[in-house]
């Protein structure tokens, strides 16, 4: 396969960037996008130039450190699959394609398609735990969770933090990230304790960190890797007027 | 030198509750004047650094990924053993402690492996108390699953996430402490050098890889918690990041590294498609619950999976280990695949896989029960070779996965470096020359949560807190040495890149010290390690700058020590004339292929000490004594 790429090339964060644009040969339909962005990059190496820094690690769809906007869509064209599985079977012969880093006012470029994204970390540190310490708690089979619950919970845990919810988001909103979190939590009897307390401080803290607020474009759940539903949204937004509520 | 473990005497179930006895304590009102520095955030760093955050000591962690959730401890799929014994099927802390040792081929220390076993079903509270969503069945009651090299079903799990979950469980714990303020977080950063003061340690340099500035930290405890070695052969299950770098350079400064030799190929990976390939993706030995494994009984049969009749079908695991089958252990389970395909059988691209078949599983349970279970594993497998395994088998063959090997420990996880201790696949200790699936994540948690926080304060406690400053010599010599290999990567300029040198790398060592290892191929791989090294230090290309985001330099670093490292795994090899575990010698074979241990010379750990560059490693060796199990062959038949 060949392809036209535009890639966004910033030297910095006060570098004003801009597309670039590579022809690409010899591509092979088996190759992930990011080996094909290897081949890339090697090609530019041997041309005594930068090679394209992005960010990836585990490269299985897990880690959540893969951040590209392909085309316009958050991770590419495939349906809940992160960059680093998608394939280039998924691409034609003489496609062009257009490759961005997240925007986001909370996630600035540090270079090229690498953003920072700590915001993310700064929402869990306000309240995604459950606040136990190590040591002197119970038997695991001694607090009974339904399978229904379970289940939800792990529906919802399995966020993988990667932001491409932030970066499809009209409003910059990181609602769907923090919604996974406070409702993984709430299904559970260990996380039931402080969930209003943890709606509130997690809620403030995105708000806090230049995130914008939720108004139903359900553009997150489109892009999700792991197609975290957007009715954990709902959840969330039950789970904060109940915190409202005289007696929370 | 001999070494020694530092085991407590007494009965081995007696011995970790006599030594917390016996270990000195620091004051409730002290801890807070120590500083303890954690490298890496995978689960036994995030547990370490959280739960010695929780106790009141100072932690300063530090990552090479943006976040401290990324690192690769995330990608465990299967589950993580304990001896709770909630089926009611015969488990106990005995057992899983027997299982491990025999599992590991009699080459792991008992005491440890026992402490190991007992705070296993610990483990499992704690994270079930974060709020890890483990599998449950319909009562609500927890539920297990099996794995290989055990009779018993003592594994938990959370769908194919388990390391995920349990990573996210620490990271939640970790958080908490950031946001308390004992913990500060150093993601981005990476460690260049321990720094060894008065012949302890007591800080690291490290190098900032948005700005690329150098600086270093002093502490009164340093713990390595920096995972394995795979990507010493370029292609494995291990993320693109991971790297040997802080371990070998803490070798470098004075620790001794255990039993290099002891890595473990997985059995159950995706083949290789071609030569752009950049990582192998694991598909998790649950999967040989439900999955058969087989290959077709002609050679070179080329016929599509289904056409070729039931009686044509070698299910060789079930036909040579018939009371395991297909949950043989790991290496066993992975030189049979080697051997059936060496022989012409194999399937798929360059006939170099097997199939993994859930046929009949599906026919039994209906192809719902086999989705509920391993439904992101059979998505991930299609996302990769664009095949449904609903309705046709997988084709799996053996990659790099774990490093056994690692830093020498003591029982008290400290390394020959006082102050210095080393936890999780980062040192040597619980899994011998093999490691039985779903026990890494117990062994990280184990370490990080159940017995740092115990030894690590009976260290402090005979220490002063804050003794060392960065303005002290050894700091300022510590910078100023990486500043200048830093300068020297970047002036080669040379023609080849680092990834190029990487796959060379790689293809010696999975060549000639891979699944099968003799002393004509360690000694080639002896004689060409040296040889690209040498290329590599005129010819590496490394484009940009030192004061910027650079990750070709970030990586030209990592692969310049696995050029040295590669050559001590071979070396140890070499020296290691016997087959056990992960470490097959084709000289020492029984007569139907299994491993031949020699317990007269090689009972032992292997723990190298570095002399300086260009001259030969000395090797210490500390004596493995068996008490409570009986030396033997290691049989799954």
């Amino acid at each position: 396969m060949d392809l036209t790429l535009y890639v966004w090339r910033q030297k910095g964060p006060d570098d004003q960037g801009r597309l670039e644009e590579y022809q690409v040969k010899a591509i092979t339909p088996d190759m992930s996008f990011l080996e094909m962005l290897d081949v890339v990059n090697e090609g530019l190496i041997r041309a005594g130039k930068e090679p394209i820094a992005f960010d990836h690690d585990c490269r299985e769809g897990i880690c959540g450190t893969c951040s590209q906007v392909i085309n316009g869509m958050p991770h590419g064209p495939r349906e809940k699959t992160a960059v680093c599985q998608l394939h280039m079977r998924s691409f034609r012969d003489g496609d062009t394609i257009y490759i961005e880093p997240w925007r986001a006012r909370a996630f600035p470029v540090i270079k090229d398609l690498i953003v920072d994204r700590s915001a993310l970390d700064r929402i869990m540190q306000s309240g995604g735990y459950v606040s136990v310490h190590t040591g002197g708690v119970p038997d695991a089979n001694a607090v009974l969770i339904s399978k229904a619950d379970a289940d939800t919970a792990m529906d919802a845990a399995e966020c993988i933090g990667c932001g491409a919810c932030v970066a499809a988001c009209p409003n910059g909103s990181a609602m769907l990230f923090t919604a996974a979190k406070v409702a993984h939590l709430a299904a559970l009897p260990q996380g039931r304790t402080e969930a209003a307390r943890r709606v509130c401080l997690m809620t403030e803290a995105m708000l806090k960190q230049g995130f914008g607020s939720c108004s139903n474009h359900y553009e997150c759940q489109a892009v999700c890797p792991k197609g975290i539903s957007a009715t954990f949204i709902a959840k969330l937004n039950r789970e904060f007027i109940k915190a409202q509520m005289p007696g929370q | 030198m001999i070494l020694d473990g530092k085991c407590p005497s007494g009965p081995l179930a007696e011995k970790w509750s006599k030594h917390c006895q016996e270990m000195k304590l620091v004051n409730p009102a002290n801890k807070r004047k120590y500083r303890v520095i954690v490298v890496g955030t995978g689960l036994a760093g995030a547990s370490a650094a959280a739960t010695l955050g929780e106790l009141g000591y100072n932690v300063e962690a530090f990552c090479y990924q943006d976040s401290a959730r990324r690192a690769h401890s995330i990608a465990a799929q299967g589950g993580i053993n304990a001896a709770k014994n909630y089926p009611n099927d015969g488990d106990s802390i005995f057992r899983l402690f027997h299982d491990t040792i025999k599992g590991g081929d009699f080459r792991s220390r008992e005491a440890n492996v026992y402490r190991l076993a007992m705070v296993s079903n610990h483990i499992i509270d704690q994270c079930a108390a974060q709020g890890v969503p483990f599998a449950r069945d319909y009562a609500g009651y927890l539920d297990n699953r099996s794995f290989g090299g055990a009779q018993v079903s003592r594994t938990f799990y959370a769908r194919g996430q388990t390391g995920q979950q349990l990573l996210l469980g620490a990271y939640s714990a970790l958080s908490r402490q950031v946001a308390a303020g004992s913990v500060r977080l150093h993601p981005r950063t990476e460690m260049l050098d321990l720094v060894v003061v008065n012949n302890e340690a007591k800080g690291i340099t490290v190098r900032d890889m948005v700005t690329g500035k150098i600086s270093c930290y002093a502490a009164d405890a340093v713990c390595l918690c920096t995972g394995g070695y795979t990507n010493v052969f370029y292609l494995s299950t291990n993320a693109m990041g991971s790297n040997v770098t802080a371990t070998y350079r803490a070798y470098k400064k004075g620790a001794y590294f255990a039993n290099p030799c002891y890595t473990q190929i997985h059995p159950t990976c995706i083949p290789v498609t071609g030569d752009h390939q950049s990582k192998l993706t694991l598909m998790s030995e649950s999967l040989r619950n439900d999955g058969r494994v087989w290959v077709p009984k002609i050679r070179g049969d080329r016929r599509p999976s289904h056409d070729i009749p039931e009686e044509e079908r070698d299910y060789y695991l079930e036909r040579k280990y018939p009371s395991f089958g297909n949950l043989a252990p790991r290496d066993i389970s992975s030189r049979a695949a080697k051997e059936v395909c060496d022989e012409g059988h194999g399937v798929g691209t360059g006939g170099r896989g097997v199939y993994l078949d859930f046929g009949d599983a599906i026919r039994r349970l209906g192809e719902d029960k086999i989705r509920e279970r391993y439904g992101n594993l059979f998505d991930m497998y299609e996302k990769i070779t664009d095949e449904n395994a609903y309705q046709q088998p997988m084709r799996i063959y053996p990659a790099p996965h774990y490093s056994m090997g690692g830093l020498w420990v003591d029982y008290n996880l400290q390394s020959s470096i006082p102050g210095l201790f080393v936890l999780g696949e980062a040192n040597f200790s619980d899994h011998g020359a093999n490691r039985l699936g779903a026990s890494a994540l117990m062994q990280g948690l184990a370490d990080g949560y159940f017995i740092i926080p115990y030894t690590i304060g009976s260290y402090l406690a005979q220490t002063k807190p804050g003794a060392v400053s960065t303005g002290n010599p050894e700091f300022i010599a510590s910078v100023e040495g990486c500043e200048a290999s830093i300068r020297r990567l970047l002036s080669i300029n040379g023609r080849k890149t680092v990834n190029e040198f990487h796959r060379e790398l790689g293809h010696i060592m999975w060549e000639h010290v891979g699944m099968a290892r003799s002393s004509d191929s360690l000694a080639e791989a002896l004689r060409r390690i040296p040889e690209l090294r040498t290329e590599f230090w005129e010819n590496v290309k490394i484009p940009g700058g030192e004061a910027d985001l650079n990750q070709e330099l970030e990586k030209a670093g990592r692969v310049a020590d696995f050029l040295e490292f590669g050559e001590l795994l071979a070396k140890d090899a070499l020296l290691r004339n016997e087959s056990c575990g992960g470490h097959f010698r084709v000289e020492h074979q029984m007569p139907d292929g299994e491993a031949r241990r020699d317990d007269e010379k090689f009972c032992h750990v292997g723990a190298w000490e570095f002399k300086g560059s260009g001259r030969e490693p000395e090797l210490h060796k500390e004596q493995l004594v068996f008490e409570n199990v009986h030396l033997a062959v290691r049989s799954y038949k």
